[in-house]
Order: C-alpha cells, then structure tokens, then sequence
C-alpha cells in the first residue's frame, strides 16, 4: 500500500473510514519527502512533529466527527508565501529569515478544520516574484521530471512536491500565473480561482490587486477538494467575495456542444511547436467528443505583459515597504535610521524583488503616476471588456499555459525581459480577475505539457466541470517522475 | 508702515474619532495603556494583513461632515500615502487621496460680532501612525528612540479649510468654533493636549496687486502645534518673519516649519526640495467606500442641536451673548444649563448663578461642570428657594459652598443651619421695637430727617435675627411701625 500514490480524496476516504489511520498517511508523505526532497528542492521547511500531531488529533477523533472531515489525515504542502503559526514563515526572502507569523492564513485555519495534515512550507522565488523558483533566497527547486530544470514558479516548490507525490495536495498563490506554469511544467493540475473567491487573509502581498491563493493537485477531482475547502468569503478579507463559494462546484457540463474559445492571439508561431502539436491533439480529441471549436479575439493581449507588470511591481513596491527592520524580520545594522533601512534593504531583498521594487516605485512616482500606472489601469480594463465580448460567443477558453517547455536551471536568469514574455499566457485571467486552470494533457521529449482553461468571473465550478471532462477525454497516461504510478 | 500683503491662512485640523476599536482592526483606542499593548499583526503591518474598514469610524466622520455643511460623497475610496518613519508599520499610511469621504463645507464663526464664513475645502477619513519616544532631552541628541505603535491605525479626519483666514486672530476663532461644533457631535476627546485634535497652518503672504491662484504662493506649513494658543503664536510670528523677509528683498520659499514653545518661534524643518513624494494610488486591499443616499440623509435627520441654533434659543431667553458664548463653548455647561432650566424657568437666575458661584466652585474644586460635586438639579433646588423667599441671595451663596463642601442639598442645610428666612411679621415687628427701644437716638434723628438712619436700624434688625429676616420685610416694617408708633412722616 503506498499512500502517496493514492488521490487525496480516496486518502481522505480511507481515513475517514478507519480504513488507514491518518499517521500512516503522514508518515509514508514524510519518508518520500525525506528520500527524494534532497535531489528537488521542494521544501523549505518540513514539519514533522506538528504534522504526526495533526495527525494523531485526526486519528483520535471520535469516527463521526472524523468522518465530517473532507481532507482527513490528507497531507498538504503550503506555499511559504501563506503564514502558518506553527511554522516559519519566510517567503523565500533573507528579510524574512527566521520569521514566524503570530497567526495562521484564513486559508490554513480551514485546511486544519478539515483535518488536513500540514506537513511543511514549500519554496517559491523570492516574495513569488519569478516563473522558475530559482528566486528563492535558499536554494532552487528542481522540476521532478527532468532535474536539470526548473519547475516553473513561482509555486515551484508546491508544484514540484505535488509531481513528486510527496503531497496529493499543496496550495500555491497565483499573480500572473505563478500556480498554472509550475503545473503545467510538473504535470499537475493548478487553478487560479476568481478573484476574491479565496481569502487573501495571511497570504504575503506581492500585487494585492491580482494575487489569488489555489489549489495544486494531480487530478481535477482532488483541486475541487481542495478549491472546497479554501475558498468562500472571509470577515478579514474586505476583497473576498460575498456567496457561496461551493455553488456550482459540483454542476454537471457536457462537452457536447460545448463552446471552446481559441483566441486567436494565443496560437502565433511563438510557441514552442511542440507544445502547440500536444496542444493541437488535446483539442482535437475534445472536438470529436462534441466540442465546438471557435476561434476568438482577445485584441488586447499584446499588452497584457506591461499592464502586468506596471501594476504588479506598482503594488508589489507598496507591499514590500514594511519589510523595514523596525519591527520584525531581519535588521542590519547602520549609522542612523535611513542608513539602516537602506543597509536592511539592500542585504534583504535579491535582486528580482530589488529590480521590481525599483521599478514599481518608479511608476508610481510624482509626474509619471498617469503615464504608467492609471494608464496601466485603463488597459486593464480594456483586457477584462476583451473576456467579457469573447464569453459572450463562448463558454470557456483554452490556450496554450507557456509558451515554452520547462527550460534548465541558469538559462535563463540573466534575462529578466525573456523570463517576463513568458507569461504572456496566463498573465490576462489576473488581470481580469477570471478563473483559470491547467491540466495536463500530453508530455513531449519527456516533459509534460499543460492546457490552460479560463472562464468567465465566479463560474469556477464550471470550469472544475470542464477541466475533469477535459482529463478524462484526453486520457494521457504520464510516466510519473520518481517511480509509482497514479491510484 | 504697514506691510502691503495680505495674510493667507489655510488650516489642517486632525481629529482622532472616539471609536471603541480602530480604523482598520480591532485593537482598542484607549489612551494611555502601556506601549504597544494595544496592537495586533493587523495595525503592527505583519507580512500577510489585510484591512477591514471600521463602519463606526465612518458614520463619524459622516456626523462631523454634515455638521460642517459638506457634501458627502456617495462614493468615495481609500489611498495608500507611501513614507519610510518607524511610526508608520506599513511604511504607508490609509488616507483618502483624490475622492475623499466629503467636500464644500463650510463653517460660520463672529468676529467682533460680525458673522464670518470659512469655507472648508475637504473631510477625509485615514489612520493615525505610532508614536516614538526619544531617549534623551532632545531629539538631536537622544540616544535611541522607542516605537509605541498603541496609537497606530486610530481613526482620524482631517479637516482641511479654504485659505479663507485673513489673521492669527481668525485662525483661532475658526479653530474654537470647529471645536465646539464639533464637541456637540459626540465624535472625538478634542484634547489637544493628548493628540487627539492637532492642527497645521499655511501660512502665506499675498502681495497686493497679486491675481493668482493664492495656492501657488509660497507657503510655511507649521506642523503639529499642540494648543490653540500656540496655533496664533505660530502664525503671528510666521507673518512677521515673511514679512520681515520680503521687506528686505528676500524671497519666501516653501517648507515645513515646527514651533518653538519656549521662543514662539518656528524653525525651517523641510524644504519642498526634500518634500516626500507620496506615491499615492488607490488602496487595493479595500473596496471603495460606498454610502447610500437614503443613509447619509438619515445621519443629518439625527445630527444633534448645533451651536448656531443654541446661540438663537438661548438669545431667545434673554441670555447675554457673551454668556451665551461661555455656555455655548462648554457643551458640559450647556448640558448642564439644560437640565437646571428645565427645573427651574428662570434662565437668567441659572445662566448667572452658573456662570458665577458654580463656575467659581468648580475651578477652585478642580471640577467641570459635567463632573460638578453640585449637580444641575440640586442647584435648580437651592435656586427655587431662593425664588420662593425662603432665603436670601447671601444666605444661598453660603448654602451653596455648603453643598459643595459636603454634598448636602439645600433645603436639608437650610434646616440644619437654621437658615431660613423669618418672614413672619409678627416676629420681625417684635424685634423692630426692641430695636427701636434700644437706639433713641437713631430714632430721633431719623424723626429729624436723616433717612439715612433707616438702613442703620435695618442694620441691626438684621444682625439681631443674625441676617435671617427677610431685608424688605424689616424695612417695611421698621417704616411702619416708626409712623404709627413715633410719629414719623413718611419722607
């Protein structure tokens, strides 16, 4: 019996019915990640005891309350970007060395309600500012299919961990695409939900406009488990939407006559031409089953890169202005006051996070605040009206995630511009605030290969719906990295 | 020669709103709790925070706004002021920047009876920042200085006027009026003196013959100054020192200046060329602040009797202005007044005795009138009788110090200290011919035309009843009795 290829909901199943105690689970996780997290990196820091303790509080229960639980003695990686009490906290930063959060994130205080068992913080580029988790301030994370490259980032480590099946189940945080590129490099399913469906309450700001906390997982299923359980509104979340969050979760959606939109702008000739051939099959294979295939416009999109960036790095600058080494986290010493927050500053951050904060306080400087960031602003929404028209015609879009296969550690890291362009895909369902999801629908030289799906605001459930219809049509059987196979 | 400018005076009044918790967590506002005790990841700016918006805060700034004669806006929204200072935990302060919570406002005050209005430009709602407490005498030499972020995240508005103020004088009377206005609204402490009013001035001379935008003249802005005594000496310095200087040919530029206390001078602290840049851009952990119409006219429906319409009713009873003005200034008084007018209808007798005897007491006894030892109603007590004869206007004054001493009401000192008037003429007639007998000389000389002889016997009638006879009675009967019994011809 090897736990850690089981899903997470027949884990959870399993316990709830006494059939394993959750200390088996916690412990078979533990091992994988003692034997394979030396070679990938995914893992900042793991927690053994409070996850055998978790794990015993959930094995201890009372069998009715036990099986109340929907993730009982289920094991889960969080980012370490999202505050956990019991843990350190530390977004891959210098600056927050050491430091540990007085409370937990709203989304972990559910994930222990549900009797999940949190066995550690995984790695991330510094403050989740990067797409290959080579950012972080300790080390990198290595992409479990290929361990030259990198996973994709930021989640990275979160991604990286869920492939190397250590955990069924991790959360990541998602600005412009930071859960759906590390799942579509590691072959896991990630989901950016609506925006303001998942409280941002103890996540680390990065832009606080477009961050979004969600599910990675290796099936659709366990994502909606896990999208459950996360999301819904929160009393310390004035941007965390009113409602139920589960409505529609388990909507039943047929792809017969099933509108796919193909915006046209995302199938140029600057993707990887494997990936647009694994591509090109997945949606074949969806339109014999029924779909309808219709190509769409979003016009905007040639802009969706400096929009982007303009107000990620505009916010990001504001967000990262508390780390001052007055109060917490690391302090280097100076001669005066303003010595000592530049010396702090300076030893702190990395370059990334440095480069990004120049440039954000750069646009919104006095004279340039109109020509950068209010303009940045307008596009926005101009890009949210491009999803509005294209949904009229359609009922959900799927792109290509990344244009390019996962890529070697070092390659790309003296070209910030390159590693930007990357995320031309992804960046536009932040910006207009929409649900968007991976799934991995083919592998290519050995790696694998995501379809990103993205639907109109707060149909999340539907987009579940499509995205489980979409992994069982193109029924791909991935070689999983590192031995085991898919239970 | 007088000096061919004219003052330019622009105030910034912050007011700490009195909620129980603060603006964007749920930390206590208390005052005076041992230093950072009253914090919480959320107002400490720990990694992961987020704001929620107090709704209290709001319908406070709202009532002042109103009160104020703004425009609240339906729609208004949050911005971040971006700073580095270890007083500010977020290393940005939540203010409104562009869209404020309200706007055109307007306040009337009287100078030298003439009534004056002063526009006000804007109310907006924001956090206060911490306080540091330096190590040492003086800032330039303190050894370290402590951050006490208690005060952090604390609800404020800021009241900013038009440039509407032509003289220190103005800026003072706009200021007594702002506070008193606003101390009818049940909003804000008002202590200075504590930090929960503070005020900056713009000060700027406007030379004759000038037709720009006063807004683009140079100006000091003098920061934090700690009394409204202390605002007036700010400024009248600053106009003399601006003036002094373009007298002399120099030129004014714009800075920020503090105040000296002990000099009543105010120093250069920040040129413009050093001024902050504030980044601002919209706040986007909050939704912009969205009020109904249907509510906002709700809050004006109960906005409370102001001081204007206070003024008029008491003009109306016969009130002095000038009395009006102590009663009106001291919303503790007023409240007071209130209550003993409402026991006693002479409000002339109240508003005197109040302002005299109480007032008297109460400073000597370090009390004010909300917290008198003397409450309205007893004084209302002793007053009806006063009204109804049964003492004399000396015998309440004595009473009335009674009261305060030992928290006694006046008709029980009254029976206790055997004070109540003799009204019985009878009584009085008995000891007027005693009087009478005893003094034959002052009877002659009064039977002789010294009229002035009366008041001595009224005197001793007077001392024999050890002041308890009622003045008029023993006069009216020592006449009396000298004409039927001596003779006398009424003069």
């Amino acid at each position: 019996m090897t736990t850690t290829d089981w899903t997470a909901g027949r884990i959870a199943a399993a316990v709830r019915d006494g059939e394993i105690s959750a200390r088996e689970v916690v412990d078979a996780a533990l091992a994988r990640i003692e034997r394979y997290d030396g070679d990938v990196g995914a893992f900042l820091h793991v927690e053994q005891s409070g996850a055998r303790r978790a794990a015993a509080t959930v094995d201890n229960l009372p069998a009715a309350q036990r099986r109340t639980l929907p993730l009982a003695g289920v094991p889960v990686a969080v980012k370490d970007n999202v505050v956990t009490r019991d843990m350190p906290t530390t977004a891959a930063s210098r600056i927050l060395e050491g430091f540990r959060a007085p409370f937990d994130a709203t989304v972990v205080a559910r994930l222990r309600q549900a009797g999940a068992l949190i066995v550690g913080k995984t790695n991330l580029d510094e403050f989740a500012m990067g797409s290959s988790t080579e950012h972080s301030a300790f080390h990198p994370t290595r992409n479990p299919w290929d361990l030259t490259r990198v996973p994709g980032g930021s989640s990275g480590g979160s991604a990286a961990a869920v492939a190397a099946r250590m955990v069924p189940l991790a959360l990541g945080s998602d600005t412009g695409g930071s859960i759906r590129q590390p799942a579509a490099y590691c072959g896991v399913v990630g989901m950016k939900p609506t925006y303001g469906r998942v409280s941002r309450f103890g996540l680390i700001a990065f832009a606080s406009s477009l961050d979004q906390i969600g599910p990675l997982a290796r099936t659709v299923a366990d994502a909606r488990l896990l999208y459950r359980v996360i999301a819904g509104s929160d009393p310390c979340d004035s941007t965390a939407l009113e409602g139920d969050a589960g409505e529609g979760l388990d909507e039943a959606v047929s792809l017969n006559g099933l509108r796919i939109g193909l915006p046209r702008e995302y199938f140029g000739d600057g993707t990887d031409r494997r990936i647009r051939s694994v591509v090109a099959h997945a949606l074949d294979r969806l339109e014999s089953s029924g779909a309808r295939l219709v190509e769409v416009s979003l016009p905007h999109t040639p802009y969706a890169i400096s929009t982007y960036y303009l107000i990620a790095m505009a916010e990001a600058s504001s967000n990262l202005s508390r780390y001052d080494g007055v109060r917490y986290g690391m302090r280097a010493g100076g001669r005066d006051l303003l010595d000592m927050y530049e010396t702090t500053r300076a030893e702190g951050f990395g370059a990334e996070v440095k480069r990004r904060i120049l440039l954000g306080t750069h646009a919104l400087s006095a004279g340039y605040y109109d020509a950068y960031y209010l303009k940045a602003q307008k596009v926005r929404t101009l890009i949210r009206q491009d999803f509005d028209t294209a949904f009229l015609e359609v009922d959900v879009i799927a792109t290509p995630t990344t244009p390019d296969l996962p890529f070697r550690l070092g390659e790309r890291e003296t070209d910030p511009l390159q590693m930007y362009l990357s995320d031309i895909f992804t960046v536009t369902s932040n910006l207009a605030g929409i649900p968007s999801l991976v799934v991995p629908v083919g592998v290519a030289d050995g790696l694998p290969v995501g379809l990103q799906w993205m639907a109109p605001p707060l149909a999340d459930g539907r987009l579940l719906a499509i995205a489980e219809l979409c992994e069982k049509t193109v029924a791909i059987e991935p070689n999983w990295p590192l031995g085991g196979t898919m239970s | 020669m007088m000096p061919a400018f004219d003052v330019i005076i622009g105030l910034e009044v912050h007011v700490e709103l009195n909620t129980a918790s603060k603006l964007f967590c749920s930390c206590s506002t208390q005052f005076g709790a041992d230093p950072n005790t009253e914090t919480c990841p959320v107002c400490l700016g720990m990694p992961g925070v987020l704001p929620v918006l107090n709704r209290t805060a709001i319908a406070l700034a709202v009532r002042a706004a109103l009160a104020l004669d703004c425009q609240v806006h339906t729609i208004s929204k949050f911005d971040r002021k971006q700073y580095f200072y270890p007083d500010l935990p977020k290393a940005y302060q939540i203010s409104q920047f562009d869209q404020p919570l309200a706007e055109h406002g307007a306040l009337t005050m009287t100078e030298d009876g003439a009534a004056r209005r002063i526009r006000i430009r804007r109310i907006h709602v924001e956090e206060d920042a911490g306080k540091l407490n330096h190590l040492g005498e003086r800032l330039g030499d303190a050894s370290g200085s402590l951050v006490d972020l208690n005060r952090a995240g604390v609800p404020l508005i800021e009241i900013v006027s038009e440039p509407d103020l032509r003289s220190a004088d103005q800026a003072r009377l706009y200021l007594t009026e702002l506070k008193t206005i606003l101390s009818y609204l049940d909003i804000s402490d008002l202590r200075m003196e504590e930090g929960s009013m503070r005020c900056d001035a713009n000060v700027s001379l406007r030379p004759a013959g000038y037709t720009g935008d006063v807004e683009d003249l140079p100006r000091s802005e003098i920061k934090n100054v700690n009394s409204f005594r202390n605002v007036q000496r700010g400024i009248e310095y600053e106009i003399e020192r601006q003036s002094n200087l373009l007298r002399q040919g120099g030129r004014i530029v714009r800075e920020t200046r503090g105040f000296d206390d002990a000099s009543g001078r105010t120093y250069s602290q920040r040129s413009k060329e050093e001024a902050h840049d504030y980044r601002y851009f919209p706040e986007p952990d909050l939704p912009p602040l969205v009020l109904a119409e249907t509510w906002i006219d709700q809050q004006k429906r109960a906005l409370p009797v102001l001081p204007d319409a206070i003024r008029q009713m008491l003009r109306a009873q016969g009130i002095p202005a000038r009395e009006a003005e102590v009663l009106v200034q001291d919303r503790a008084a007023f409240g007071y007044w209130q209550e003993a007018t409402s026991l006693v209808a002479d409000a002339r007798l109240v508003t005197n005795w109040m302002l005299s005897d109480v007032a008297r007491l109460i400073n000597a006894a370090g009390q004010g009138f909300a917290s008198s030892a003397v409450p309205p109603a007893r004084l209302a007590e002793l007053l009806k009788l006063l009204l109804a004869g049964t003492i004399s206007g000396r015998m309440a004054k004595e009473i009335l110090e009674k009261m305060f001493e030992t928290g006694e009401r006046a008709p029980d000192l009254v029976q206790s200290l055997g004070l109540s008037q003799i009204t019985d003429q009878s009584a009085i007639a008995a000891v007027v011919r005693e009087v009478l007998q005893g003094n034959p000389g002052v009877v002659q000389d009064y039977l002789g035309g010294k009229s002035k002889a009366l008041a001595f016997l009224v005197g001793q009638v007077m001392k024999r009843t050890r002041g308890q006879a009622k003045p008029e009675l023993a006069n009216a009967v020592l006449k009396e009795i000298l004409e039927a019994e001596y003779g006398a011809t009424t003069p």
